[in-house]
């Protein structure tokens, strides 16, 4: 059983980058590569400044791969393997959960309340404090600041869910679903929150470039482009785990008829 | 509330097939977590805040914006 779990989570996974791909490639991709251009002719400017006031300028590294790679086959295998390896995790916590706590839940609603769990505490909460970028954005050298940030904000929305869900279910014993499920809600926002107004900010989006008079060579990173770039990468995000839980219950559910055990259907839920 | 008929297990046999179907299927879960983990550090992390392979760049570029679409920190 833990292996056809485990398969169907890679497949499932595998599909739902698949179908994220393909969003990403029509949508974001054109905001990206505008972003690259904004890049290109700010170090261009930058340069241009840098030798009119005299100075060296840094020398830019040279490219590994086009373009056209990058934005047609590596960003496909990014979200074909991250697809995948997100569908081996949510199997794994599927496997033990659905023998234990959950087993009064059919299959396919508990893999998309599993998946939906995930989507709220590994993605949507950090990335309210830590929202996703396009290229341009971010300096080089606060890269190990700002992922050491995203990383512990993740880490902590993580176990704040895990720990609220166990809240709700010990509630639920005295107050009823309706009032535990409100409570342990707001106990996993009161944590978050708190993180978030802990952790400092990142405020690394390019303002203008300008001359030593103060005058504007270039405008700051466009403002459409950047909201546009987010809400992109939202939508990447909840196509990757809502096809990734509406395909793992069902799959899951069929092999676990394939192998005699018991399945709750409708009729045979707890009322 | 009513118990499903589910919880009543049948009595737990420890012959061997089961015991070996046990470690099989525990080797399975952890070797899809490690999968996971390790996928999920080399798309997003690796030649980048933290680097495993010293200082090259090839799986960082070649996944550059899939590491971007997926909101890690990245540039
Ligand atoms: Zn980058």
């Amino acid at each position: 059983m833990e292996r056809k779990f485990v398969l169907r989570g890679l497949a499932s996974g595998a599909l739902a980058g698949l179908l994220a791909f393909v969003f990403a490639r029509i949508f974001a991709e054109p905001v990206i590569g505008r972003a690259i251009d904004y890049e290109t002719a700010r170090d261009t400017a930058q340069t241009a400044l840098a030798r009119a006031a005299g100075q060296l300028a840094p020398p830019t590294a040279p490219a590994l791969f086009s373009r056209t790679v990058q934005e047609d086959i590596g960003i496909a295998v990014a979200l074909v393997v991250f697809g995948a390896a997100l569908g081996a995790l949510l199997a794994v916590v599927f496997t033990l959960v659905q023998r234990g706590s959950g087993r009064h839940l059919r299959p396919r609603a508990l893999a998309v309340l599993l998946a939906a769990a995930a989507f709220v505490s590994v993605y949507l909460v950090p990335f309210l404090k830590y929202p996703a970028n396009p290229p341009a954005i971010g300096h080089e050298d606060t890269i190990e600041t700002r992922g050491s940030l995203y990383l512990v904000m993740q880490v902590v929305s993580i176990v704040a869910m895990v720990l609220a869900i166990q809240l709700g279910r010990v509630l639920a014993r005295t107050r009823g679903s309706w009032q535990a499920s409100l409570l342990a809600a707001l106990a996993y926002l009161l944590v978050v929150g708190t993180t978030m107004a802990v952790l400092d900010p990142v405020h690394e989006t390019p303002g203008p470039l300008r001359d030593a008079h103060g005058a504007i060579v270039l405008g700051g990173f466009p403002a459409d482009d950047l909201y546009l770039f987010r809400l992109y990468a939202l939508g990447g995000q909840l196509i990757l785990w809502s096809v990734l839980g509406l395909a793992l219950g069902p799959w899951a559910e069929r092999a676990l008829r394939q192998s005699g055990r018991p399945v709750l259907t409708r009729a045979s839920a707890p009322g | 509330m009513t118990t499903p008929n589910l919880t009543a297990n049948p009595p737990v046999e420890t012959d061997l097939t089961e015991v070996v179907a046990g470690v099989a299927g525990a080797l399975w879960l952890l070797g899809a977590a490690l999968f996971g983990l390790l996928a999920v550090y080399f798309i997003g992390i690796d030649q980048g805040m933290t680097s495993v392979f010293g200082h090259t760049l090839g799986i960082h570029e070649f996944v550059h914006d899939g590491r971007h679409f997926l909101g890690f920190p990245c540039h």
